[in-house]
């Protein structure tokens, strides 16, 4: 039996969040957490709540922090995570809480809106498509992976204390993603856009984004572009 | 103590719009796209925060003759390989505006910063999928599958929600369609509940006709060891008084995960890799000698499963086979198949660049519908027996049945289907609505029969739990109507869904919270489940001959005179008629039925 504890709120009938205990029979397998959940919500308590969606790791819905690190439920072996017999399951932190493990995502989506993370390029189309060369593209790898699940920028002490200013990790990531790209020509209003004290140089290089990302990506390192394009682009 | 808890203030009211878009997946937020860039107030409602819908887990790419691997390709050759592959039930004069105007499609998505891979001279990287051909045929094994990797999905979707957010489109998001609202005139709105955030009468009040695209399913019940069932939309239950199209035809695909289901992409088998049973043999060789591992998906699943019943099955059950990539060295796994190297490790603990990844055929896709005609108007049947336009009501993507995958999708054809009918419906609407076209508001009489279901599950006090109900439901589709079928044993199927239809329809609801409740949810999906999931049995029945993924064991051969037809399916009466198929292209010559073999 596996011993797991879950962060429980109902905003209708609890004053404050607390922490429910649940004895789970695993079958003695190696689930993914997110097959916890659903076992618990399926024969246990069905008023446990969570997201999710693809179930393989690609759709960022089930964002959680699990046994003290953000990750995805999905794609979290339980013999990854587990250690003394026991599994902590908590929403993302920093982030309002809207009911148990549902977290209200409003500023995390701000701030990726924030950077216009679309291509911005004024000339006209070809009849075919922007050329590109093979190392112009690869520039765009470990950045246009991002699945918006959150783990990064709710890992980041910086983004607790102003999420409404820093743009945190993942924004900034997509807001790279365009900078890097070869075929976007709004480079200038691009960092013109971000040359504050807050939106990129509330960064302080904990790299605890780069240690939650379950795809692998970097967000330090592209911020640390966008740093010294920002320097550059001052003297 | 993490997070800070905060009080979420119901909306509520009504809102209007000139579009209303149901479903935030690829075709819903290209047709969206289309109407807001023209300046048109746009809506998306999504389940889901829009790239979170399925489109994002496409892997090998958007099947389109943009010449780029082959100077010469040729559109028309596209067609004649999505004719053959749909057993010739295809319309073709759909599957001719999707294969001509795909080129337009791609090169906008790609104007708008869709990260495709490259070739060398800069253009976008294509890759061989199973299906297609030079030349009609002719002239051997074509690459015409634009890729961005093996995250081709996600990149589209990406791409489409970044474009979206840059021209305006207003997101419901976390809303839950639960009924349409439907008139003397046809479909006029659409009732919400937010089922995810307060149980509230919120509608959307239409001033204008409006297009939508249900919710394609995620897999439900994920640690499956063959088949899954999608969780199609609410557009069964919704628009029971229309006919559904073709809703035997299900893909399974070839190769998901044994044990978790979890798809690798056909673009795997593209690159170079390739199924072997347990004796390490290259099987698909004597059922495919030309097409081999890149046969139509159907003849791949067949023939997996012929493998495994015959004995030569992998492991100590026999019950998988092998997908072979290690031949393929680790610079091109890792640079054309990362995700999959990723999933392969994740879900079967295999190293692909070591060794094989155990795989078998796995519930995937929905050829059938709602019939459309191409500009993604919705169609039903007229008391003569003639096609008639549903007022206001469209359909595109995976719910629609326009129908460009007949009897049998080709890889790759899904993506191109979602932009191109998305782009033709968002064409389409916008023109109608500069025509400018009237429709008659719903009146409260309207608004309370779509409100029904939902105030009966809010009121009921006892009722089987949605869990155990939902897993019987699969069991018996898994069961009785999977890769091979026979009459007898759908029969049995369809009396089993016969005695759990009225206990589904009186599910209890065990979280009664209207705070973000996904159980609410669960039960209305079941219900809509059932309805896709009856749909499919009773049709499958009927449809006694095999055809593409269709396959009786009663009845192997392909039944030209009877079935040459769509069959349509009837929900109110549970009767299936049949309709003709479109073959009468505008350009191009007719592809007349022949024997298909790869």
């Amino acid at each position: 039996m596996l011993k797991v504890s879950l962060y429980r709120y109902n905003p209708e009938s609890d004053d404050a969040p607390h922490m429910e205990d649940f004895s789970v029979d695993t079958g003695g397998k190696d689930l993914m957490v997110l097959d916890v959940l659903e076992l618990i919500k399926a024969d246990y308590d069905g008023s446990v709540t969570y997201r999710r969606s693809c179930r393989e790791g690609v759709c960022g819905s089930d964002g959680l922090n699990i046994n003290g690190k953000n990750g995805l439920a999905c794609i979290t072996p339980l013999s990854e995570t587990v250690k003394g017999g026991k599994l902590v399951i908590r929403p993302l932190p920093g982030l309002p809480v809207i009911r148990d493990l549902v977290v209200d995502m409003s500023l995390f989506y701000a701030q990726y809106e924030k950077v216009q993370p679309y291509l911005q390029n004024p000339s006209p189309a070809p009849a075919i498509e922007r050329l590109q060369s093979p190392e112009e593209r690869a520039q765009l790898d470990g950045l246009y992976e991002c699945i918006l699940c959150a783990c990064c920028s709710t890992s980041c002490p910086s983004f607790w204390w102003n999420p409404d200013r820093f743009i945190g990790p993942a924004g900034l990531l997509q807001a790279y993603r365009f900078l890097a790209d070869s075929r976007d020509t709004a480079t200038e209003g691009r960092l013109a856009k971000l040359d504050d004290p807050f939106s990129v140089f509330r960064c302080h290089g904990i790299q605890n984004c780069v240690n939650v990302c379950p795809k692998g990506l970097n967000p330090t390192k592209a911020i640390g572009h966008i740093r010294t394009m920002l320097l550059n682009r001052a003297t | 103590m993490f997070g800070v808890v905060r009080r979420i203030k119901p909306e509520s009211g009504t809102i209007s719009f000139d579009g209303v878009i149901v479903g935030g997946g690829g075709a819903g937020m290209r047709a969206a796209l289309q109407l807001a860039q023209s300046g048109y107030k746009t809506a998306v409602i999504s389940k889901v925060f829009p790239t979170r819908s399925h489109t994002v887990s496409a892997q090998g790419g958007i099947t389109c003759a943009i010449a780029s691997d082959d100077p010469e390709d040729d559109w028309r050759w596209h067609m004649y390989d999505t004719v053959k592959g749909s057993d010739y039930i295809g319309d073709q004069e759909a599957i001719e505006y999707m294969c001509s105007v795909g080129p337009e499609a791609i090169f906008e998505l790609e104007h708008m910063g869709l990260p495709f891979s490259r070739t060398e001279e800069g253009r976008i990287y294509q890759r061989p999928f199973g299906g297609q051909s030079k030349n009609y045929g002719e002239g051997g094994q074509a690459a015409r599958t634009c890729a961005a990797a093996d995250r081709t999905g996600h990149a589209l979707l990406h791409t489409l929600y970044q474009n979206n957010i840059k021209n305006e489109t207003v997101f419901f998001n976390e809303w839950f369609a639960v009924d349409l609202v439907k008139n003397a005139t046809g479909p006029s709105l659409v009732l919400w509940r937010s089922a995810s955030r307060q149980v509230k009468r919120f509608t959307l009040n239409l001033r204008r006709p409006f297009s939508r695209r249900a919710v394609r399913g995620v897999f439900m019940l994920p640690p499956l060891t063959r088949i899954s069932i999608p969780a199609t939309g609410w557009a069964w239950r919704s628009a029971r008084v229309f006919p559904a199209q073709d809703m035997e035809m299900w893909q399974f695909h070839p190769t998901g995960i044994y044990g978790a289901g979890t798809l690798v992409t056909e673009g795997c088998r593209g690159e170079g890799g390739y199924l072997v049973n347990k004796d390490g043999e290259r099987f698909m060789e004597r059922y495919a000698p030309n097409a081999k591992d890149l046969a139509g998906r159907d003849v791949v699943a067949r023939s997996m499963v012929l493998e495994i019943l015959e004995g030569r099955g992998c492991g100590p059950n026999g019950d998988h086979v092998k997908l072979k990539l290690d031949h393929l060295g680790e610079d091109v796994l890792e640079s054309r198949l990362p995700g999959i190297c990723e999933l392969s490790r994740t879900f079967a603990h295999v190293d692909p660049v070591k060794e094989p990844i155990p795989v078998v055929p796995t519930c995937h896709y929905m050829m059938g519908g709602i019939p459309t005609n191409v500009d993604g108007q919705a169609l039903t049947i007229d008391a003569a027996g003639n096609d008639a336009v549903i007022p206001g009501l469209y359909a595109c993507g995976e719910v629609a049945c326009v129908s460009v995958h007949g009897a049998n999708r080709l890889g790759g054809n899904s993506l191109l289907d979602l932009v191109v009918f998305g782009r033709a419906s968002g064409l389409f609407i916008e023109k109608a609505l500069s025509d400018g076209i009237e429709l008659r508001d719903a009146g409260q009489t309207d608004l309370d029969a779509a409100s029904a279901r939902l105030n009966a599950l809010n009121e009921r006090e006892k009722g089987e739990q949605v869990a155990p109900m939902r897993q019987e439901l699969q069991a018996i589709m898994q069961n009785h109507f999977g890769v091979f079928r026979t009459g007898e044993f759908m029969r049995e199927g369809i009396a089993k869904l016969a005695t759990l239809r009225g206990r589904v329809e009186d599910v209890v609801l065990a979280d009664r919270s209207s705070a973000f409740n996904t159980s609410r949810i669960e039960c209305l999906e079941l219900q809509n489940l059932f309805e896709t999931a009856e749909a499919t049995a009773i049709v499958a029945e009927a449809r006694d001959e095999s055809r593409g993924a269709h396959a009786r064991e009663d009845f192997t051969e392909r039944d030209d005179e009877n079935w040459l037809k769509h069959s349509l399916y009837h929900s109110e009466t549970k009767q299936v008629s049949k309709r003709s198929v479109n073959f009468t292209p505008r350009t191009v010559e007719t592809f007349q039925p022949k024997a298909r073999t790869y």
